[in-house]
């Protein structure tokens, strides 16, 4: 029996978070970027169909690396889908019905969190001065030369995306001899961090920025209180909407501090590269992710808690089915299992299982609601939003480069999506959007920026 | 400037669109998703006038001003025409795309090519309008006085009712341009180009009159009630729409009692 590693309450996939980035060390962590579409198993209300369904669960498993404190880790990012155990047709048909929908739920947390990026960016001063670099990226751009610039900009690079292959190796092994302790040590240290210090931090630049007073016992109150909920919140239960506005804030909170201490070249570079490792990890056999996920698949269990953002819920009203063989027994398939799946490989498949126990009465039959949802990591929204921040930093001044980067990445996002759809397995979620955002940054920036200005400057319309 | 003039040209701008989005488009998933898509052609399609833009000034190299002039219209002529292009480029995706949905999943319903055409037409002119004037619109927030050079003071205010302009009128050209791919009507797509070249060679007349302005409107107006009528609107249905007595409308219950 697998031991619950402390999780008691986060039955249900829920994400955890693991971003640090320490501001003494000038240290900052990464973690994964994954999308995952989780389903849930049809009502069947058959204990065997169930178990069936999750084993069949345990392919499309994925799990989240955490990252330690004074670790970068680039986690999985893929994406996942559908449940192997159902028939092919029916899956296509649900999972393209609803398509449109999860695209449109993963949208709207990824604007948000772009949004409060571009907002903070364009309106405190602080994120965009430059006040050092974090020690994964030593190498200066302050050279004369521009050949020097890029070489040193490579060189910062490769350090990075190392130190993040060398924290998820380390991952997969600690993972390999069952350190569970160890690592859920390092989620609640990532997130406390995160959620009370970088929260006290960005405060303390809007106020400036605004000039507004704050009292230390008020601001005191105000970070207690919402690192706390925040740690209930993504630690253990809370309601959904607030988990999801805590795990946007805290995606915005870490891409504006890689915003901040990421210098100008090493930023396009490592976004660059961290999208081709992305492509590399999740796709090869050998892949340290693929490698992770294999792993757990082995011993049927649940991954520890990941930092993934989830989109739906799903509710499980209760099924009362008449058994023929006993009447008057009342089955609720849904309650038990919802014990069940935590410690089996269906868990994390469904975003989050809220079961209200309905009786129901022999001969009723309740309606059970189900509703699929989509997961993306948290790193992928850092990582989008640290695209789209840097574009609003450098662009001169200029919305049009922010917007046409935001347009690309939702493309590229609905892409991303589709092939989701359409091959079924994980995939990773970066690549396609990070290409399209690079592509439309330094074509706008370059070519049609000069064009609408001088337009725009006589006047002239398109 | 003022607050003011920047909540007041946003909305001069940007109000009809923000209606039609949240009124329409908001509430079905699908429907959004087709929006940034268009949204997303016009971009590629101003991207490649751009470069063409670009290469040509870098090659002609010449920094005199009535060259410059040219070559911006130029510039924009070769824009206007790769916009319609891409129009058509996504209109033949769509097509292709409605012939996948409709195999793939036969219960639900695909979006009829109509509202595919008012919709890519909205995404086309809701980037289109956001691109032309979102850099003013910030400008607008900062110091400074308007014409203080001899340019004419009313620029925000033209700037906005020009972008509005332009938003409806790629609405109503998405409506026509589709229609007249569907039914093969070819001359419909050359009316549809012309009318985007005269709206935007009426911006280069001097913007110290309002005379762009109004024609531009006319043509609006115009081009409005070929799209109303091109997308199966009649005088008929607009007066029962007027008065409330169309089946769909709320108050039909009540008026007929």
């Amino acid at each position: 029996m697998p031991d619950r590693r402390g999780e008691a309450g986060t039955c249900g996939g829920r994400v955890m978070l693991t971003f640090m980035a320490s501001d003494s060390d000038e240290e900052v962590c990464d973690e994964r970027t994954s999308l995952m579409s989780a389903e849930s198993p049809m009502p069947r209300s058959c204990q065997e169909g169930r178990q069936g369904l999750e084993n069949g669960e345990g392919a499309t498993q994925w799990r989240g690396q955490e990252s330690e404190e004074d670790h970068e880790e680039d986690p999985d990012r893929h994406v996942c889908s559908g449940v192997p155990g159902r028939p092919p047709g029916l899956e296509e048909e649900l999972t393209l019905k609803y398509g449109a929908k999860h695209v449109i739920m993963l949208f709207v947390p990824v604007t948000l969190c772009m949004i409060v990026v571009v907002a903070t960016i364009k309106s405190v001063r602080f994120y965009t001065e430059k006040n050092g670099q974090l020690i994964y990226t030593p190498f200066t751009e302050d050279t004369s030369s521009v050949g020097q610039r890029f070489l040193n900009s490579v060189l910062n690079t490769l350090i990075m995306i190392s130190v993040i292959v060398i924290m998820t190796i380390f991952l997969v092994v600690l993972y390999k001899y069952r350190c569970y302790k160890f690592i859920h040590g390092w989620l609640i240290m990532s997130s406390l961090m995160l959620l009370f210090l970088f929260t006290y931090i960005y405060l303390g630049e809007v106020l400036k920025t605004y000039n507004v007073a704050m009292d230390y016992p008020t601001l005191f109150l105000t970070v207690w209180n919402f690192g706390a909920v925040g740690m209930v919140c993504i630690h253990w239960k809370g309601p959904l909407v607030l988990q999801q506005a805590y795990l946007i804030m805290i995606s915005a909170l870490m891409a504006l501090v890689f915003i901040k201490y990421l210098p100008e070249w090493s930023a396009w570079v490592i976004l660059g590269a961290i999208s081709v490792y992305d492509l590399v990890a999740v796709l090869c056999p050998k892949g340290p992710l693929r490698m992770l996920v294999e792993t757990a698949q082995e011993r049927n269990e649940p991954i520890f808690p990941a930092l993934i953002y989830s989109s739906a819920m799903v509710w499980t009203v209760g099924m009362a089915k008449l058994d023929p063989s006993s009447q008057g027994a009342l089955q609720l398939p849904y309650d038990p299992e919802m014990e069940d799946s935590c410690d089996s490989l269906g868990e994390p498949s469904y975003p989050e299982v809220f079961a209200p126990p309905l009786p129901g009465y022999p001969g009723e039959e309740l309606e059970e609601e189900e509703e699929r949802g989509v997961k993306l990591g948290l790193g992928d929204f850092i990582f989008y939003s640290v695209l789209v921040g840097k574009a609003a930093a450098t662009g001169s001044g200029d919305w049009n480069t922010t917007l046409a980067c935001f347009v690309a990445i939702l493309i590229g996002l609905c892409l991303t999506l589709l092939l989701l759809a359409v091959f079924k397995k994980a995939l990773p979620a970066l690549p396609i959007s990070i290409t399209f955002g690079l592509i439309f940054y330094f074509s706008t920036d370059n070519l049609v920026r000069p064009f609408m200005d001088t337009l725009a400057s006589h006047q002239l319309y398109i | 400037m003022t607050a003011a003039v920047f909540f007041g040209c946003a909305f001069v701008a940007f109000g009809p669109a923000l209606a039609l989005y949240i009124f329409t488009i908001a509430t079905e998933p699908l429907r959004i998703i087709f929006l940034i898509i268009g949204a997303f052609f016009w971009l590629v399609s101003l991207l490649l006038s751009s470069f063409i833009w670009f290469m040509a000034a870098t090659l002609t190299d010449n920094k005199d001003e009535p060259r410059q002039r040219d070559l911006l219209i130029f510039g924009v002529l070769i824009s206007v025409l790769i916009q319609e292009m891409f129009r058509f480029a996504y209109y033949k995706l769509l097509k292709k795309s409605s012939e996948g949905l409709k195999s793939i999943n036969p219960g639900e319903k695909a979006p009829s090519m109509r509202l595919l055409a008012y919709v890519s037409g909205l995404g086309f002119g809701i980037m289109s309008g956001v691109f032309s004037f979102v850099n003013t619109l910030s400008d607008s927030l900062g110091p400074g006085t308007v014409g203080i050079h001899g340019d004419p003071p009313q620029f925000f205010l033209n700037s906005a009712f020009m972008t509005l302009v332009i938003i409806l009128l790629h609405t109503f050209w998405g409506i026509v341009f589709f229609d007249g791919c569907e039914k093969k009507k070819w001359y419909t797509l050359l009316v549809v180009l012309l009318i985007h070249l005269l709206v935007s060679a009426l911006t280069f007349i001097s913007p110290y009159s309002g005379l762009n302005l109004v024609l531009a409107y006319i043509i609006l107006v115009l081009t409005g009630i070929w799209a109303f009528f091109v997308s199966g609107g009649s005088c008929r249905s607009l007066k029962l729409c007027l008065l409330c007595q169309d089946k769909d409308s709320l108050l039909f219950n009540q008026r007929s009692r």
